[in-house]
């Protein structure tokens, strides 16, 4: 086959040269292209590059542990993992990669929205916190998975570990993730997802507890291992906290109340040293440490018994006949009666042409005869302290009720303690705009009508009374060490409000005599070898006929008792409030139980250094430990 | 016509500026890849460029007529060859593209396109100036037609797409009128709403993230993100051989082949691009000067064939880096790790320099 190649025939130059124009004019744009994001936008871009490499994995510090006053650990760590969600290099996480996120870490999706949402506002390189306290079997999945799942990160944490059966939750409280106003308040170093002290000294001593976190800078490559580390700030770990509490009577005291609704706190009122606070029915602090289930969180607080309640500071009712204590003082110190000063009862009285009726006429029973204060006290007969509030009038109860300790916060080291009530002609024109009625004088004086206490109050109320009128703040933390911390103490613990020695003798004799004479109320409390003296209280709340009239739990009485030892300038005072107890009776042995348990444990005469090496916990003894 | 070897026409200034690229380009690989699995692949590249460059040397020896008459045959092989790559290929990642030859795998697309280059420069030889049929546009289109749709069903859309530049060259050199243009243009937009359906899921996200980049980052767009990020982290004078974090810490896919100058302008910066596209566009010219001289249309259409594929693959290789094209697998000439596209080069300079040298001949 001949092929002829025409050699004469060329192209058109101009077409070729066209094509030469054409090349240069798209390297020209290329290089343009080159020049906006390698000169114009390199500082941005740089920034991603980095953000893409470089990964801040928080260090988290743990939190402080919390102690009973010998060193025994009531609130530990353990370790577990965190799983944190990186937003750097994910500009925008899709939908669809979210959900695979959640499923593979059993969560809602709409909760890792939200999540996400929350912390739209934060810098980029601070990661979400995914999940608290993942399980083994997460960490083993987002392992296997890393390369799917490059913006997820595991890091080690410290996770709350409280005691068993809720022993002592009102007064420890719980953590749980920080919330959107602690986040937004000023000056915050909190991020979304951070633990904080939601709930009772767990709140109160939060920034002691709480220690600061460190960080890991380190370089990860596009499947997010990490290849390298560029620097470490370590964490600083939070304080342990030492607590006035003292485990054994903690016990003791749960125990002895049990599943009744209500409250114990056992008080040294020489010191103000909480020995002993439980509140019941209460809560398992550990759920709040991972997410609470909204069927958990639904149930507490739902519960008409209040299980989020810390009742030794927060239940204001009405104390009954406890109040006859304060009426019975303010009438010595005041002058208007002497101790031998005597009252005729025959169950019933008429003051202000209207009859009140005492609790042994309800119970059908004959009247008391005659009665001086000290049969006043150990019988509670309650005409005989009408009579008083009648001589009394409304101001000197008021005054006194203020000063001997109700009515106000005791000022203790915990969040949200209620202040409780003494009504007053003002309160009333407040709050009724009505005038003060003469005969509300007469139910305050046995502690009804709107009289409000809280278990705390009484046992701070009676423990200063008890001890000549020298009142100490009630609390859980010690001062020393807390100045130690770095922490403000609070300030004039002490308040004096003196009595008269003579006023001291009668009303604590008659408190003894409750315990310890025949026919006293507060018989349930007796302990053997032990100069226990104490004072019942049975509070209505409701009116007389619908609870004779009805059966419905919420309408029994208050069962109150409040127990001191020794009378006078007791070593101890423990007040307990049983809800919906009916009688008092039920209220007093559970005072006493806390009461021998803890001269028993004096009465080993160990010395607390001793006591600690019985201990089996890691902890080591703190610096100081005062004589119990 | 000529019976010794002589070099002294040879276009030692070309072959240079190739040599040039292919040096950069290695470099680039080896920063790429010396701390990583594949760093045998620095080692593999410098064997193919030392055979390539024997290619050169022993096809400018060659009279290109001699390719010119034997097209038939060679483009009947080339079909047949592609037809077994589908067939007996092995499967790697769900694609036929290579054939096992002995130890090495062959990409037969990449040799085909110098098959087309010559088959539509063989076309220019029967031809004298007269007008451009529309027998000749069918013929045109078929000769990359058929092998096109061959690749694409591989898929490899992206050499496939190659074979464009080669028609659209010849038929702009052998004078398509208006009206042409204009039919082509208006079947191609009936065409496109087909085309999508045609496209395999992973092309359709593809262009999807072409044309909105900001909008699924971590997934279809991860690419074109990193990849920017990377060129522009360089900045004017780059962060440094090896040190360019984005390509040393696999936020490039394939940093060391398609990929390679979004790496390369990550580690040398403004002034590495500004110099590796001066001296592409040097070599491209002077392929195009050199088809002004040459002694007949079929060896200029050679230079300028070869030209057009070489400007096509830089031009959408580097766009797309920016974001300015969507992302196909297509290598960049002389710079990407690949052992047939640097065949497909080093060929394709062989004929060049045939034709060169023809000149001086003659």
């Amino acid at each position: 086959m001949q092929v002829r190649f025409p050699e004469d025939e060329r192209f058109p130059s101009w077409k070729i040269t066209f094509l030469e124009y054409c090349v240069a004019a798209v390297f020209i744009g290329l290089l343009v292209g080159y020049w906006r994001l390698q000169i114009q936008q390199h500082t941005r871009l740089l920034e991603q590059a980095e953000h893409n490499r470089i990964r801040d994995l928080p260090i988290i510090a743990p939190r402080g542990r919390i102690l009973d006053r010998y060193g025994r650990v009531l609130v530990d760590n353990f370790p577990s993992f965190t799983i944190l969600l990186n937003r750097d290099n994910a500009q925008q996480l899709s939908n669809a990669h979210l959900e695979k996120i959640a499923s593979a870490l059993e969560l809602d999706p709409a909760d890792v929205r939200d999540m996400i949402k929350r912390a739209a506002n934060l810098p980029r390189y601070q990661p979400v916190v995914l999940k608290q306290a993942a399980s083994l079997k997460d960490v083993a999945f987002l392992d296997a998975h890393k390369s799917e799942f490059p913006e997820i990160d595991i890091i080690q944490s410290q996770q709350r570990f409280y005691p068993k059966h809720g022993i002592g939750a009102a007064v420890l409280g719980y953590v749980g993730e920080v919330s959107q106003a602690d986040l937004s308040k000023p000056g915050s170093n909190y991020r979304p997802g951070d633990l904080i002290g939601k709930f009772g000294i767990e709140k109160e001593y939060n920034s002691v507890l709480r220690g600061r976190d460190g960080m890991k800078r380190v370089v990860v490559n596009s499947r997010g291992q990490e290849v390298g580390t560029l620097g470490t700030v370590n964490a600083l770990p939070g304080h342990d906290l030492r607590l006035t509490l003292d485990l054994n009577l903690q016990l003791t005291a749960e125990a002895a109340l049990g599943d009744r609704p209500g409250a114990v706190v056992a008080l040294d009122p020489r010191t103000g040293q909480v020995l002993a606070m439980v509140s019941h029915p209460t809560f398992d602090p550990n759920d709040f440490t991972h997410h609470i289930s909204l069927k958990q969180w639904r149930e507490l607080t739902t519960n008409p018994l209040h299980p989020l309640m810390n009742k030794a500071i927060q239940a204001q009712l009405a104390p009954g006949s406890i109040f006859k204590i304060i009426t019975g003082t303010a009438a010595l110190e005041t002058g208007t009666i002497t101790p031998d000063f005597t009252v005729h009862c025959d169950g019933e009285v008429k003051i202000y042409g209207h009859t009140f009726h005492g609790w042994t006429y309800w119970e059908h029973l004959p009247g008391h005869g005659a009665v001086d204060l000290h049969r006043g006290i150990v019988h509670s007969c309650d005409i005989y302290f009408y009579t008083l509030g009648k001589m009394l009038g409304i101001r000197k109860i008021d005054y006194f009720a203020d000063h001997l300790g109700l009515g106000h916060r005791t000022g203790i080291d915990l969040p949200d303690e209620d202040s409780g009530l003494i009504p007053s002609p003002a309160w009333v024109r407040k709050v009724f705009h009505r005038q003060w009625w003469p005969g509300e004088t007469i139910s305050v004086a046995i502690g009804q009508g709107a009289v409000q206490v809280t278990p705390l109050q009484v046992a701070y109320a009676i423990g200063g009374i008890a001890s000549g009128g020298t009142f100490v703040r009630p609390h859980l933390a010690f001062t020393q060490e807390l100045e130690n911390l770095g922490a403000d103490p609070p300030a004039d613990p002490i308040t004096h409000f003196p009595l008269h020695a003579a006023t001291v003798q009668a009303v604590t004799s008659g408190m003894w005599g409750v315990v310890n004479e025949p026919g006293g109320t507060g018989a349930g409390a007796r302990c053997r070898g032990l100069d226990v003296a104490g004072k019942t209280g049975t509070a209505q709340v409701v009116s007389t006929a619908l609870h004779n009239s009805s059966h419905k739990a919420i309408y029994r009485n208050n069962a109150w008792f409040v127990g001191y030892s020794p009378s006078p300038n007791p070593d101890i005072v423990v007040s307990v409030l049983v809800m919906q107890g009916q009688h008092s009776s039920v209220a007093a042995p559970i005072a006493g139980d806390v009461i021998k348990a803890y001269y028993q444990e004096k009465g080993t005469k160990q010395t607390p250094a001793q006591l600690l090496s019985q201990v089996t916990t890691k902890t080591k003894p703190a610096a100081t430990v005062p004589d119990p | 016509m000529r019976n010794s070897l002589h070099f002294h026409d040879f276009d030692w200034v070309l072959f240079g500026l190739a040599l040039t690229i292919a040096g950069v380009g290695l470099v680039e690989i080896y920063s790429t890849t010396t701390q990583t699995a594949l760093a045998g692949q620095f080692k593999k590249q410098i064997y193919w460029i030392l055979l390539g460059c024997a290619l050169t040397f022993i096809v400018s020896q060659m009279d290109y007529h001699m390719f010119l008459v034997h097209i038939p045959w060679l483009y009947v092989l080339s079909v047949l060859a592609l037809v077994a790559v589908l067939l007996i290929g092995p499967r790697v990642a769900g694609t036929h593209r290579w054939l096992q030859l002995g130890g090495f795998t062959l990409q037969v697309s990449e040799l085909v396109k110098l098959v087309i280059i010559l088959a539509v420069a063989a076309t220019f030889t029967k031809r004298r100036n007269r007008a451009f049929t529309w027998g000749e546009l069918a013929k045109l289109g078929l000769l990359a037609g058929v092998p096109g749709i061959l690749v694409a069903i591989e898929p490899d859309l992206g050499t496939a797409l190659t074979f464009l530049p080669i028609v659209a060259a010849g038929a702009f050199l052998a004078g398509i009128r208006r009206r042409q243009i204009m039919v082509l243009g208006l079947v191609g937009l009936l065409a496109l709403p087909a085309g999508w359906f045609v496209l395999r899921p992973y092309q359709r996200q593809r262009l999807e993230a072409f044309i909105h980049p900001g909008k699924n980052t971590q997934g279809s767009s991860y690419q074109v993100t990193q990849t920017k990020i990377a060129i522009g982290s360089g900045g004017l004078w780059g962060r440094g051989l090896g040190k360019g974090t984005q390509s040393q810490l696999g936020f490039i896919p394939v940093s060391h082949a398609d990929a390679i100058f979004a790496a390369f302008a990550e580690e040398r910066g403004f002034i590495g691009t500004l110099a590796v596209f001066l001296v592409y566009v040097i070599l491209l010219l002077r392929l195009l000067e050199g088809a002004k001289t040459a002694t007949d249309q079929a060896g200029s259409f050679l230079l300028i064939g070869f030209a057009s594929v070489l400007f096509f693959q830089v031009a959408v290789n580097v766009g797309m880096m920016i974001g300015l094209f969507p992302i196909t697998g297509i290598p960049l000439p002389l710079m990407s790790e690949g052992g047939s596209s640097m065949l497909f080069i080093f060929l394709g300079l062989g004929l060049v320099m045939s034709v060169k040298m023809q000149r001086f001949v003659n």
